[in-house]
């Protein structure tokens, strides 16, 4: 073999280093890039999303006040102050004025009260409590029931998952409103003397009849949008064939669901779940107002705005501040719901 | 003496992803006569398949050629606007893809996306351009040609799919064909009848073609000269007896020495090419082969080595094969 | 009364020394052609053959053969509509599948699909040494999963990973190392290698081969590239449209194959070697392959085959034996060149 061209010298090289090279020098060339696991990858898309990340900080300033600043709180939500009543915003009664010349400090009503004198801003907070325990307590039963009856009519098929989604069907045509009055006007007195006669559950009468129906009405009713849901991503899933290898490897109904298909829909459970939370929310809102939701005086977003109507002109205060805690909170939890779906979709992954 | 089609000079083509710039193509050169068929080998990362697009000025975003010249039938392609290329493709020169499947509109009628291509070069109407859809058929070997025109994609099977992307590619006769491995996705009985047809198409024609594929047995069908390619360079290039009867890349010689071959006489041990192939978000510094090469030298992880020439038509890029040359200076000087 | 005696004939006693056979195995897929009507892709229809223990029987064959299909019903991932599987001579067609599982094993055609990209290397490897509780301890299921990945040529650092990180290749070797989890004595190789770099393909299938000498492994090679089969298969079978045409020694198929449609496809094989190509006969067969939902009638090659008569449309050809150990279904063997 004649070599025509002699190498044109452009950088320095010798003798040596025609030598062979070591099989160290060889492997480093070939480290593995730092292992992203599917949540760190997810994590780090998510921080980088400017309107989740505000909206995440939104919604646990909302949490620190409506869960930890009323135990600070000098009012509470059920207090009626005498002589207080219908007080503007950060304006004193004049019994509370008296107090302040003799000395005493008296926390300013920062939102006013209301007509039977009760701190509007600790209400604010209380309702937002509820507001928020009723959305995700009734999300995460939805989640649960929702994925399950999903996964096993998506994973079995056939007739299982005929009859499954007929039942589905019907639920659709339920009218959710009409159910949940029924329900709390002839669950009323089964649960009063529930409340009355057997200890451990007078709970019910400080969350009332109407919560409860609300609960349960969750539970029998909305979880369709999710069973649907889940049962799709299954149904795609399980033609798979890391399905199929599992399935040659011995493994049994449980484990696959489990395992191998719930598994692979966390990113969309998490999602939808959080967007099933403003809707839960605004769905108990709706129903407070109508006053179908908590008992008095426990405050609701919804009640609390329900009550304002009466005094809308005098007092806008009293149903704007309520109605921007509502929105607030359902904006936070959208945008956020939005920013894990953008995370997490595997289909924008490259 | 044929005329120069196709010059491609110091290309260097990268996609500039968010997660780092992949150097697709690391600085190529090539060139096509007339009449050549020409076969593109390597494997997945190699930038074969990219060559090809960016003849034709079909590197989708983010990528963008950063250095060298494409000179096709007299045009600049790197110069040219998109409208300009327009004219050009589907014209003068034209690609047929892998998957045929894919590659055709499943709304629209044979004789549509036949007829579409023919409207848009030429000054035919739409009846000249049925005859000529109709003539394209029968040339391809398509039965009951009349029959096909109305029919959809889904209709069809994968063997005459790929036999109406062939009739759509040829409609206006262009100068130059290319293949991006037209029959990876047929089976053998198809792909033989295939790559026949291109075969017999070629001297009806005279067209040229560029075949980009990973088996070796296509190119030794079907291609008078070969280029190799591995990790975004050219690591040898030749004419096809002298790639498979005097290979000089190790690459190459890892290649041949690992296939199967269906006429061996007795069970032959395979020598695979060990390690994994070339990361491109992280290529090495030197030759993009070293890691994995036997033979592999200090220099060749440090340096992109240069080509050497071999004989008029055979080249290869490796530094054993400027060693001896190399020694022999260094030592004439010492 | 004659009926029922007649089923039974059609099947014979398990052939000694195999470890799997197959009897008359049929697989029909309902496929609803309007509200009423049901038709049947015969994917499989009718196929036999055994496996020595020990050996490697490569299965070959174009898109719609049923080779795939075959493999899988082998392990009852898709339950046969007719026939009898034997495993070491027990007839499993229809008993609890679970013990065998860990006998009988399968490698997929596609690295990147068939791992669950949720779960790491370790998990993936660790999961079938679970279900059948190969492990009484943290410590030891570990050490089992280390021992795997080295043997696939893997190490420790990789255990911790997810499968995107890997290359195809690598993907494979986690798919087998999966397998190999369970210890068994049988594997389906269902195109183990068809969707990876020509440069990597010959690692896996040295690895393959390796693996068979160390483990005394059985293997059903299915591949639809008839070199790379060739090269590791003892015995290679070629399926067309669900029916077995030719049964043979690898070397006898190659180079003394008697039906037209193996000739053809061996023909059909682009040689690497420029001066074989340009002095090979092509045997170019004409047409499309049918649709598996509407066969031809007697012979289903008879479409394509240039020997094919009024025989071959009237009566389908019979499965037999050539000569020693050589097995073809043609009404015209002498005729075909």
């Amino acid at each position: 073999m004649t070599v025509k061209n002699k190498p044109s010298i452009s950088f320095h090289m010798d003798v040596s280093d025609f030598l062979p090279a070591e099989e160290s020098e060889k492997q480093s060339v070939d480290i593995m890039r730092e292992s992203v696991s599917f949540w760190k990858g997810g994590f780090q898309r998510l921080v980088r999303n400017k309107l989740a990340m505000a909206s995440l900080t939104v919604i646990i300033l909302v949490m620190i006040l409506s869960f930890i600043v009323p135990a600070f709180y000098p009012y509470s939500y059920e207090q009626q102050i005498r002589g207080s009543e219908n007080l503007n915003i950060m304006e004193y009664s004049e019994a509370e004025l008296a107090r302040i010349e003799a000395g005493e400090k008296v926390f300013p009503h920062i939102l006013g009260t209301d007509s039977l004198g009760r701190d509007m801003a600790i209400r604010i907070m209380m309702g937002s409590r509820i507001s928020l325990l009723v959305g995700i307590v009734a999300s995460a039963i939805i989640l649960f029931i929702g994925s399950t009856y999903g996964a096993i009519a998506g994973y079995f098929g056939g007739k299982v998952d005929l009859i499954m989604m007929r039942i589905v069907d019907a639920i659709y045509t339920i009218p959710d409103i009409l159910i949940i009055i029924l329900l709390s006007v002839t669950l009323k007195h089964p649960l009063k003397s529930l409340a009355e006669n057997v200890p451990g559950f007078s709970w019910i009468d400080t969350v009332g009849v109407g919560l409860i129906s609300i609960f349960i009405v969750f539970s029998l009713l909305y979880w369709v949008g999710m069973a649907r849901i889940v049962r799709g991503q299954i149904l795609s899933l399980k033609e798979q064939e890391f399905v199929t290898a599992a399935k040659a490897l011995g493994a049994s109904h449980t484990r696959i669901i489990k395992d191998h298909l719930l598994t692979n829909c966390i990113g969309t459970l998490i999602v939808t779940t959080t967007l099933q939370i403003p809707s839960s929310i605004f769905t108990e809102s709706f129903l407070s107002f109508l006053g179908l939701g908590v008992n008095a005086p426990m405050p609701s977003l919804g009640s609390l705005a329900a009550q304002a109507i009466g005094g809308m002109k005098s007092y806008p205060h009293r149903l704007l501040a309520p109605a921007i805690a509502i929105s607030l909170i359902i904006l936070s939890f959208n945008l956020l719901g939005d920013g894990l779906r953008d995370a997490f979709d595997p289909r924008l992954k490259n | 003496m044929s005329k120069l089609l196709l010059d491609i000079k110091n290309l260097r083509l990268s996609f500039f992803t968010p997660a780092g710039e992949v150097k697709a193509i690391n600085d190529i050169s090539l060139q096509m006569n007339e009449g050549d068929v020409l076969g593109i080998v390597g494997e997945s990362g190699s930038g074969k398949s990219v060559t090809a697009y960016s003849i034709m000025g079909l590197v989708p975003f983010p990528g963008r050629i950063i250095d060298g010249t494409i000179d096709f039938n007299g045009h600049r392609i790197n110069d040219m606007t998109e409208a300009e290329l327009r004219q050009i493709r589907g014209n003068e020169v034209s690609i047929i893809f892998q998957d045929p499947m894919t590659s055709l509109n499943p709304v629209y009628t044979i004789g549509n996306q036949i007829r579409e291509v023919i409207l848009l070069h030429t000054d035919m109407n739409k009846e000249q351009a049925n005859k000529r859809a109709l003539e394209l058929l029968t040339l391809v070997g398509i039965n009951e040609p009349e029959k096909r025109l109305k029919q959809y994609p889904h209709e069809l099977s994968g063997g005459m799919r790929q036999r109406v992307m062939i009739a759509i590619a040829l409609a206006c006769e262009p100068k130059l064909l290319i293949a991006d491995e037209p029959t990876t996705a047929l089976d053998v009985t198809i792909q033989a009848q295939i790559m026949e047809l291109m075969m017999e198409l070629k001297e009806k024609i005279n067209m040229s073609i560029i075949m980009i594929t990973h088996d070796l047995g296509i190119v030794a069908n079907m291609c008078e000269k070969i280029v190799v390619m591995y990790g975004g360079k050219i690591v040898e290039a030749g004419t096809s007896d002298e790639i498979f009867y005097n290979p000089k890349h190790e690459y190459t010689k890892g290649l041949l020495r690992s296939i199967p071959k269906i006429n061996a006489k007795k069970h032959e041990k395979l020598i695979p090419i060990e390690g994994t192939p070339v990361d491109m978000l992280n290529p090495p510094a030197g030759c993009p082969f070293a890691p994995r090469c036997d033979k592999c030298m200090k220099i060749c992880l440090r340096e992109m080595p240069e080509f050497t020439q071999v004989s008029e038509s055979h080249k290869c890029a490796c530094w054993l094969l400027q060693k001896e040359a190399f020694l022999a200076s260094a030592g004439g000087e010492g | 009364m004659e009926r029922v005696a007649k089923k039974d004939q059609k099947y014979q006693e398990p052939k000694e020394g195999a470890l799997i056979e197959i009897q008359h195995l049929k697989q029909y897929f309902p496929v609803s052609d309007g509200l009423f009507s049901r038709k049947y892709v015969k994917a499989v229809d009718d196929v036999s053959f055994y496996i020595k223990k020990g050996e490697t029987l490569g299965l070959v064959g174009e898109s719609g053969c049923g080779k795939t299909t075959t493999g899988r019903s082998i392990l009852r991932l898709y339950e046969p509509t007719d026939g009898k599987i034997f495993y070491d001579g027990v007839d499993i067609t229809h008993v609890d599948m679970l013990p065998y599982r860990r006998k009988m094993q399968i490698v997929f055609q596609d690295p990147y699909a068939s791992l669950n990209p949720r779960m790491t290397v370790a998990d993936i490897v660790g999961e079938p040494i679970d279900i059948h509780k190969l492990a009484h301890s943290k410590k030891e299921r570990s050490e089992r999963i280390m021992e795997m990945l080295e043997r696939v040529g893997l190490n420790s650092e990789h255990a911790n990973r997810y499968p995107h990180e890997f290359s195809g290749g690598q993907r494979q070797r986690i798919g087998i190392a999966r397998a190999l989890a369970v210890d068994p004595e049988f594997i389906v190789c269902d195109e183990p290698v068809s969707a990876l770099d020509v440069s990597i393909q010959a690692q896996i299938v040295n690895m393959f081969e390796e693996l068979q000498e160390e483990m005394g492994l059985t293997y059903l090679f299915i591949a639809h590239d008839l070199s790379v089969v060739k090269h590791i298969s003892d015995r290679i079978g070629v399926m067309y449209l669900g029916k077995l045409v030719e049964l043979a020694d690898s070397y006898e198929l190659t180079f003394h194959s008697v039906h037209p449609y193996t000739k053809s496809l061996i023909s059909a094989i682009p040689v690497p070697d420029p001066k074989t190509s340009r002095e090979q006969k092509r045997i170019i067969l004409e047409g499309d392959v049918p649709s598996p939902l509407n066969p031809p009638t007697g012979c289903r090659f008879r479409t394509r085959c240039p020997y094919a008569d009024e025989l071959c449309a009237a009566d389908e050809p019979e499965f037999k034996e050539v000569s020693n150990g050589h097995f073809a279904a043609c009404h015209h063997l002498d005729k075909v060149k």
